[in-house]
C-alpha cells in the first residue's frame, strides 16, 4: 500500500485506505466523467505520521484523561471535549512531518500541481458511506497553493479528525475513536463560474430530483452564505417541475489564498445560474452518477466555461450516497452542542441580539423583581410568589442556554484562528489577548479591594467591623465607611446579599465585612492583571503579533474577530452576573419564606430548596424527601481520592489548605492563600478568588466562569475534577496542578471516622 | 469512581488477570530490594499471599522488617499501557504463616499457581502472608485513588 496513490491506482481493494471520497472520484474517472486533477493521500500516509511523531499515544492520552477504554466516556462533557480536540489540533499544527513523509508527499504534489491552486479535502474512511455521512465534520480547504502550504493543510484535515463534532459522532455511532485514521484528497481548484449542488433524489419525495445553484464556487451555497436558485425536476420524465429563482449580489471566489465573498456584477444578480438545458446537462449527469454508484446520490458540481480551463463544462467534485438510515440519529443535547458552532456572520448579529436586548432586559427583570417587597405577603401569596420568581429565573436560564452559551463560540472560534495562525505552545495563550476586558465582577472586587485598603489604614474602623462581626450587628460602624458599603451593597449588593440568603441583608452582610478584614490584613493579596500595567502592554504585543499573519481584508477580518471574542470573553462572565441578580431576587423570597418557617419550628429548613419551602408554606405537613447517604465508607475500608485528574484551566502551581464550597455560607470564612474547590465557580463566590491561592472545579472546560476568572487573576486553575467536593475536604491539603491538569490531596485533614462530612467544617 | 465498591471490584478483577507482582523489601543499611513474585489475593481483599525460598535474600529482608510495598499492573508492554494499563502499589505487613494454617493458605496459593506446588511445598519455602494496610489505585496514566484498609 502507498502513501500516495493517483487515481488510476485506486481499486476496490484500497477502498478503505483512500476514503470513500476518494473512492468515488476514481470510479468517477473510470466511467469517464469529468472531474478535477486528483491526488489521494492514504490512510497509510496518516498512520506514519501519528507512529513516528507519537502522536498517537499523545492523542489516546488526551482523550483518555476520565475514561479507561478508547471509547469517550460519559463524564466527558461537551466543553471538555471541545478543549480536548484544541490540544490535539495544536498538537497537528506543531509537529511537522518526518522527513521521508515530507519527501514522499512533496514529489508527488509537485508533479502533479506544481504551483497550481488546490483544494485539500478529508477523505475518513467510514465516511460518505449508506448508512453514515459524516458530511461536514472534517476540514476541507480550497485554493491553497504552494507544496509547502499543502502539506500543513493536509495536517489540518488530519487534525479535523479529533474535531469534537466529529468525535461525538463518533462516539454516537460507537466507534472506537482509537481506530479511526483519515484519508486526504487534493484536487486541482476548478473555479467554476457557477457551482451547486444537487440530489438525484429529493429526501422528501422519491419521484423529484432536487438542484441547486449560485454563481461562483460551492462553498458559499454550502456555508449557506449565498443563497442558491433551486430546481425540482420529476425522475421519470427530466421535466422541470418548478424552479425558485433568488436576487443575489455576492458570490464566494477564490482570492490570493483561500476565498472571498465578491459583490456579483448587477446584470446577474437576477439570473438564474442555468440555463434549462443546462439544468437538464445536470440532472443527466446525477442519472449516471445513481446508476455507477447504485443509489441516489449527493453531489457537488461546478461548471466551467469553455477555453478557460482543462477540464471544462460540468464538472463533477464530489458525489456520495445520501444517507438514509436515522443511524446514529442526534440526540437533542448533541444537536445543541452542535449548534454551537455558529459562523462570525451569525455571532455577529447574536451579540446584537445580546448586547441591544437582552441584557438590558434581564437587568429591567432583575430591577422590577427587587422592588417588589415579600413581606406584606400572606404565606399562599408567598409560596405563588416564590414559583414565580422561579419561573421568571428558569426562563432566563433558558435564555441563557439558547444566546449567551452560544455566543461563547466567538472564543473558541477565536481560538482556532489564532493557533492556526501562530502555532503557540500553550494552546490557551490566545486567552491572554481576551482577558483583561472590564467584567462585572472584577469591577466588584475592586472596589473590595478599595474598601479593604481603606480599613489596612484605619485601625480604628477596623476594630469596629471586628467588634460588629463578634456581636452580630448593634456596634456603631463608621458613617462614612457604612455608606461606601450601602453604595457597594447598592452597587453589586444583591450578590453578596444572596450569599447570606437574601432577605436578611438589611445593611452590610456578615459575609461582606469578614472578607473586607481577611482583604485588609493581606495587604496586596492578589492583584487583577488590570488594564493599564504590564499585562495590558504585553497584550498590545500579542495583537501585532496576531494582527500581523494576516493581509488586506483578512487582516480587516482578524480584527473583528478578535473585537468579537473579547466581547464573547467578557459576557462569560457578565451572563453570569445578570443572571445572578435575579437569581438573588428567587433567594430573597426563598429566604423571607424559610424565615417564616423557622419562626413557626420547622426542623431542616435550611436544607430546603425553593419548591420544598414554597410547598411547606401551603402544606403544615409537608417533609422533603431525604437526601441519600454518604457512601465512602464499605466494611473495614475507606477510599480516598489521592490525586485527581481534570483538565488544565489556568497555568501555575499553587499549595495550600482547600476551602470548599458547598452552599454560599461557605465563603464567608475564605482566608487567604487557600484553594477554592467547588462544584462550579459562581459569579456570586468571585468576590473569593482575590484571596484565592487556586481553583479546582467540578465543572470543565476553559470557558467556564471559574477558568476565566482564575485566567484574569493569574491562578492555577484545574476544572473538570469529578467530584472534586466530594475527594477533598476543607483543610485538606491539596496541590493544584494547572499546567498537567492534576489535583494531589497531599496531606488528609484528620477528622474521626464517625464524624459526618461537612463543608463547613474548621 | 467514589463507591469502594467499585474501587475493589476492580481490584479483583486485576488480581484475577495477573500472575505476578513486584515485591519491594528492605535490605539491612536500608537499600531498597525489587523481585517478580507470584501472588494470590484474598477475595476480601485485606491480605496477599507469597512464597519465596528461605536461603534467598528478600527472606532476609522480610525477616529483618516486615514492611514491603507491591505493584501489581496490566502492562502489555505496548506505548498505549502508558493510558491503558492500571497499576496499584500495594503498603503491608509481610508474615509468614506456619502449622496447619500454612496448609489451608498454601492451597489457596496453589488454586492460583498450581504448576508451583513442588516449590511451595517444599519444607525450603516459606508462606508469607502480607497484611494490606493501603492500596493506591492509578488509572488513566495520572489518576490516583486510595483505598485504606482500617485497622
Amino acid at each position: 500500500m502507498s502513501l500516495v496513490l493517483a487515481l488510476p491506482r485506486i481499486g476496490l481493494e484500497c477502498r478503505a485506505e483512500v476514503g470513500g471520497k476518494c473512492f468515488a472520484l476514481a470510479e468517477m474517472e473510470r466511467a469517464g466523467i469529468s472531474i478535477p486533477e486528483t491526488l489521494c493521500i492514504s490512510t497509510q500516509a496518516y498512520e506514519r505520521y501519528i507512529t513516528v511523531t507519537g502522536l498517537r499515544e499523545r492523542i489516546l492520552l488526551e482523550l483518555s484523561r476520565k475514561t479507561f477504554d478508547g471509547h469517550l466516556g460519559p463524564n466527558l462533557r461537551w466543553e471538555e471535549l471541545w478543549d480536548a480536540s484544541l490540544r490535539i489540533r495544536n498538537m497537528f499544527l506543531r509537529t511537522p512531518l518526518p522527513g521521508d513523509l515530507t519527501t514522499t508527499l512533496s514529489d508527488a504534489l509537485e508533479t502533479l500541481f506544481h504551483q497550481r491552486a488546490v483544494a485539500v479535502r478529508s477523505s475518513a474512511p467510514g465516511e460518505d458511506s449508506d448508512a453514515v455521512s459524516f458530511a461536514g465534520l472534517h476540514e476541507s480547504f480550497l485554493n491553497v497553493k504552494g507544496v509547502e502550504s499543502i502539506l500543513e493543510h493536509i495536517r489540518v484535515v488530519w487534525a479535523s479528525l479529533w474535531s469534537d463534532a466529529a468525535l461525538l459522532y463518533r462516539r454516537d455511532l460507537g466507534l472506537n475513536v482509537a481506530d479511526s485514521a483519515m484519508a486526504v484528497v487534493v484536487q486541482a481548484l476548478v473555479s467554476g463560474e457557477r457551482s451547486g449542488v444537487a440530489f438525484s433524489q429529493h429526501p422528501n419525495d422519491a419521484s423529484q430530483a432536487v438542484i441547486e445553484s449560485v454563481y461562483g464556487l460551492n462553498q458559499g451555497l454550502v456555508d449557506g452564505a449565498v443563497e442558491p436558485d433551486r430546481w425540482i425536476i420529476d425522475r421519470a420524465t427530466g421535466e422541470v417541475l418548478s424552479h425558485v429563482g433568488v436576487a443575489r449580489d455576492q458570490a464566494l471566489v477564490a482570492g490570493a489564498e483561500g476565498v472571498q465573498l465578491e459583490p456579483l456584477p448587477k446584470e446577474l444578480s437576477r439570473r438564474p445560474p442555468l440555463t434549462t438545458q443546462e439544468v437538464t446537462t445536470v440532472f443527466n449527469c446525477l442519472r449516471q452518477l445513481e446508476g455507477l454508484f447504485g443509489g441516489p446520490q449527493d453531489v457537488e458540481w461546478t461548471w466551467v466555461r469553455e477555453g478557460s480551463g482543462t477540464p471544462s463544462g460540468l464538472v463533477v467534485l464530489q458525489s456520495r450516497p445520501i444517507t438514509t438510515g436515522a443511524v446514529g440519529e442526534p440526540d437533542d443535547e448533541r444537536r445543541w452542542y452542535l449548534s454551537l458552532r455558529r459562523s462570525f456572520e451569525n455571532l455577529q448579529s447574536l451579540r446584537q441580539k445580546i448586547e441591544g436586548e437582552l441584557i438590558p432586559d434581564m437587568v429591567e427583570e432583575a430591577e422590577v423583581l427587587a422592588a417588589q417587597t415579600v413581606e406584606p405577603l400572606s404565606d399562599e401569596e408567598l409560596a405563588a410568589e416564590i414559583d414565580r420568581r422561579q419561573a421568571v429565573y428558569d426562563g432566563w436560564v433558558d435564555v441563557y442556554w439558547d444566546k449567551f452559551i452560544p455566543f461563547a463560540h466567538g472564543i473558541r472560534l477565536f481560538g482556532q484562528v489564532y493557533n492556526d495562525a501562530l502555532h503557540p505552545d500553550d494552546p490557551y495563550a490566545f486567552m491572554d489577548l481576551l482577558a483583561g476586558t472590564e467584567m462585572a465582577s472584577l469591577a466588584r472586587n475592586r472596589a473590595l479591594e478599595q474598601m479593604a485598603a481603606t480599613i489596612r489604614d484605619d485601625a480604628l474602623l477596623a476594630e469596629e467591623l471586628r467588634e460588629w462581626l463578634t456581636h452580630g450587628g448593634g456596634v456603631e460602624i463608621d458613617e462614612a465607611f457604612q455608606h461606601r458599603m450601602d453604595a457597594f451593597v447598592n452597587r453589586f449588593g444583591d450578590l453578596s446579599c444572596a450569599m447570606t440568603g437574601g432577605g436578611r441583608c438589611a445593611g452590610p452582610s456578615k459575609t461582606l465585612i469578614k472578607i473586607l478584614l481577611e482583604m485588609a490584613s493581606h495587604p496586596g493579596a492578589r492583584d487583577h492583571r488590570s488594564p493599564g500595567e504590564g499585562h495590558a502592554r504585553s497584550r498590545a504585543m500579542m495583537r501585532r503579533e496576531f494582527l500581523d499573519q494576516f493581509e488586506g481584508e483578512e487582516r480587516e477580518r482578524a480584527a473583528q474577530l478578535l473585537d468579537l471574542a473579547r466581547t464573547s470573553y467578557q459576557l462569560r462572565d457578565d451572563d453570569n452576573i445578570y443572571l445572578g441578580r435575579i437569581e438573588a431576587e428567587v433567594l430573597t423570597a426563598v429566604e423571607a419564606g424559610r424565615d417564616r418557617l423557622e419562626r413557626r419550628g420547622v426542623v431542616g429548613v435550611e436544607s430546603f430548596d425553593g419548591a420544598d419551602v414554597a410547598q411547606a408554606l401551603r402544606d403544615p405537613n409537608f417533609v422533603p424527601k431525604a437526601s441519600s447517604g454518604d457512601e465512602r465508607h464499605s466494611d473495614g475500608f475507606v477510599i480516598r481520592a489521592r490525586q485527581l485528574v481534570g483538565q488544565p484551566a489556568g497555568p501555575g502551581v499553587a499549595h495550600g489548605s482547600a476551602r470548599v464550597v458547598v452552599s454560599p455560607g461557605d465563603l464567608a470564612d475564605f482566608e487567604h492563600g487557600e484553594i477554592l474547590v467547588c462544584d462550579a465557580v459562581d459569579p456570586n463566590m468571585t468576590f473569593v478568588v482575590p484571596l484565592a491561592a487556586g481553583v479546582v472545579e467540578r465543572r470543565g472546560g476553559m470557558l467556564i466562569h471559574g477558568a476565566i476568572i482564575a485566567r484574569e487573576y493569574g491562578l492555577p486553575c484545574v476544572t473538570g475534577v469529578p467530584d472534586a467536593v466530594l475527594w477533598i475536604r476543607t483543610g485538606d491539603s491539596v496541590t493544584v496542578d494547572g499546567h498537567l491538569g492534576i489535583v494531589t490531596i497531599t496531606e488528609r485533614k484528620e477528622v474521626a471516622a464517625s464524624e459526618p462530612r461537612s463543608s463547613s467544617e474548621g | 469512581m467514589n463507591d469502594p465498591e467499585a474501587t475493589k471490584s476492580t481490584l479483583r478483577e486485576l488480581f484475577a488477570d495477573q500472575r505476578l507482582a513486584v515485591l519491594a523489601t528492605r535490605e539491612e543499611g536500608g537499600q531498597p530490594y525489587a523481585n517478580l513474585m507470584a501472588f494470590a489475593a484474598s477475595d476480601d481483599l485485606k491480605t496477599l499471599l507469597l512464597v519465596t525460598g528461605r536461603a534467598t535474600r528478600k527472606y532476609q529482608n522480610l525477616r529483618a522488617d516486615p514492611r514491603v510495598a507491591l505493584l501489581i499492573d496490566s502492562r502489555s508492554h505496548q506505548v498505549s499501557d502508558i493510558h491503558k494499563a492500571v497499576a496499584v502499589t500495594i503498603l503491608g505487613d509481610a508474615e509468614e504463616v506456619s502449622g496447619s494454617e500454612r496448609d489451608c493458605l498454601l492451597s489457596a496459593y496453589l488454586a492460583k499457581h498450581p504448576h508451583l506446588e513442588q516449590f511451595a511445598s517444599s519444607p525450603s519455602s516459606a508462606l508469607f502472608r502480607v497484611h494490606v494496610r493501603s492500596y493506591y489505585l492509578v488509572r488513566r496514566f495520572q489518576a490516583v485513588t486510595e483505598l485504606h484498609v482500617r485497622p
